[in-house]
């Protein structure tokens, strides 16, 4: 009774008998708002893969059996077709083929082994979970600092991941603290372990950025950074994180949680830290501004004062002339704070008599005279020629 | 409760801060000569914080009280 109630509400047609093509409609119709997704196991039958690319096949169990199809463009993505009889998980929306009143599942995904299967369900539950609270928001990424201090690196401690870190970080900015936080990365109830290493390493005094992660190795091996208790924990540190877990093609939702994902852990330290090189430039940059920037007051100063040198007399005259001598003991300690330490590291600096510097082979000329001013003095030198 | 430690970032802050006011027109002498000598002396420090080339690697112990010490780390 209930069934045909449903049905009662639709036109009716001339005659008063339902068209056979509006009841498999309306079977679709209301088969489609019935089902969400489901996740079904079963085993593959009469399986049959077309020109088109499309997939059929009879998705069968001990009591009963049902029809499927699989769309090309789902499909591509399975690795390995199902042969006859492979257990598998799919999910799939239940639905009716109108043209032939038949039930049947229209599958989105297929996972060809069990143990595979019901490792990407438990998965897709996490992921579900934690993207309904907005963990992969692009909007929650924060940006990494600039000139980190201080480096907390959850890993384990006799790891090739802590090895590779440390070497980086070694090379491109030893300016910085790495602490580490010591925890096992796999066996049973790690994902506690990492959690609370994560807790202990956001509670560490001046750290303000977190690596998490750990070298490559099979799937069970990183499957703690798929569990939901690490992505959340990672998501509750306090200060910037960098995942990192095990090579290129591995995405874990560890990865997906943290601020930056880096590919490997050696990716992860390039991450954290600048190139001291680089820095050591752009401070040395600052440094030349900082001393243009005063001499170009002091001209403007000296402009000024020659505009009404007249008027304010020799009182500002002598007292333009202190400053001057101020600023000149100034620049030079600023010197002695700058690139002429470059000397010390083996270039020289060459001029001619006037003290021009000679920068190009152009301004050399045979014959004459220039000196070169190397770490602890100046030498006299003359060009022969030109090299090429 | 130790000073609070400059980092390389506040150092460097500052001094581009100092570096834009200088490179603006309408600082007077006495005033720009001021922020000179705070640019360079910002300048040392963040010299000073670069110069350390020697990487330290600790590692955090958590003591059954929850107090956290740190410890060097025996490469």
């Amino acid at each position: 009774m209930g069934a045909l109630d449903l049905f009662s509400h639709l036109p009716p047609s001339t005659d008063g008998a339902w068209r056979v093509a509006e009841v498999t409609r309306r079977a679709r119709q209301l088969i489609e708002r019935g089902f969400d997704r489901l996740w079904v196991r079963g085993e593959v039958t009469g399986f049959k893969s077309y020109r088109s690319g499309h997939w059929y096949f009879t998705l069968r169990d001990a009591d009963a059996q049902i029809r499927c199809v699989m769309w090309q463009s789902d499909n591509r993505r399975v690795r390995t077709q199902p042969t006859e009889g492979t257990e598998v998980f799919v999910e799939a929306r239940p639905t009716v083929w109108e043209e032939r009143g038949e039930f049947r599942l229209t599958v989105k995904r297929l996972l060809p082994s069990a143990a595979d299967g019901a490792w990407q369900i438990e998965l897709e539950k996490a992921k579900a979970a934690l993207e309904r609270d907005g963990l992969f928001d692009s909007a929650r990424k924060r940006p990494l600092p600039p000139f980190p201090s201080r480096i907390a690196v959850v890993t384990s401690e006799d790891g090739a991941a802590l090895r590779d870190i440390i070497a980086v970080t070694k090379r491109r900015w030893p300016v910085v603290e790495l602490v580490v936080v010591p925890t096992r990365v796999q066996g049973d109830g790690v994902e506690t372990e990492i959690r609370a290493a994560l807790r202990t390493a956001d509670r560490v005094r001046g750290v303000d950025l977190i690596i998490v992660g750990r070298g490559g190795g099979s799937r069970e091996d990183l499957w703690a950074f798929n569990t939901e208790i690490v992505a959340r924990a990672v998501a509750a540190v306090s200060v910037p994180t960098i995942s990192a877990v095990g090579h290129e093609t591995d995405v874990t939702l560890t990865d997906l949680v943290a601020d930056v994902r880096a590919a490997t852990p050696s990716a992860a330290a390039e991450a954290a830290v600048p190139d001291a090189e680089r820095v050591q430039a752009s401070v040395d940059q600052l440094a030349r501004r900082l001393a243009r920037g005063l001499s170009g007051r002091t001209q403007l100063a000296e402009e000024r004062l020659a505009r009404t040198a007249d008027r304010l007399g020799v009182a500002v005259t002598s007292r333009m002339a202190e400053e001057r001598a101020y600023v000149s003991e100034l620049a030079a300690r600023l010197d002695a704070l700058s690139p002429l330490k470059v000397l010390r590291r083996g270039y020289a600096v060459a001029r001619n008599a006037a003290g021009k510097v000679l920068k190009r082979t152009r301004d050399f000329e045979p014959d004459v005279a220039f000196h070169l001013t190397v770490s602890d003095g100046t030498v006299a030198a003359i060009p022969r020629g030109n090299d090429g | 409760m130790a000073k609070r430690k400059p980092t390389l970032q506040s150092e460097l802050e500052s001094l581009e801060a100092i570096v834009r006011e200088l490179e603006e027109d309408d600082l007077d002498l006495d005033r720009a000569i001021g922020r000179f000598e705070e640019g360079v002396r910002h300048l040392k420090v963040a010299r000073d914080l670069l110069a350390k080339s020697e990487l330290t690697v600790k590692k955090v112990l958590e003591e059954t009280d929850g107090t956290i010490a740190l410890q060097d780390l025996d490469d």
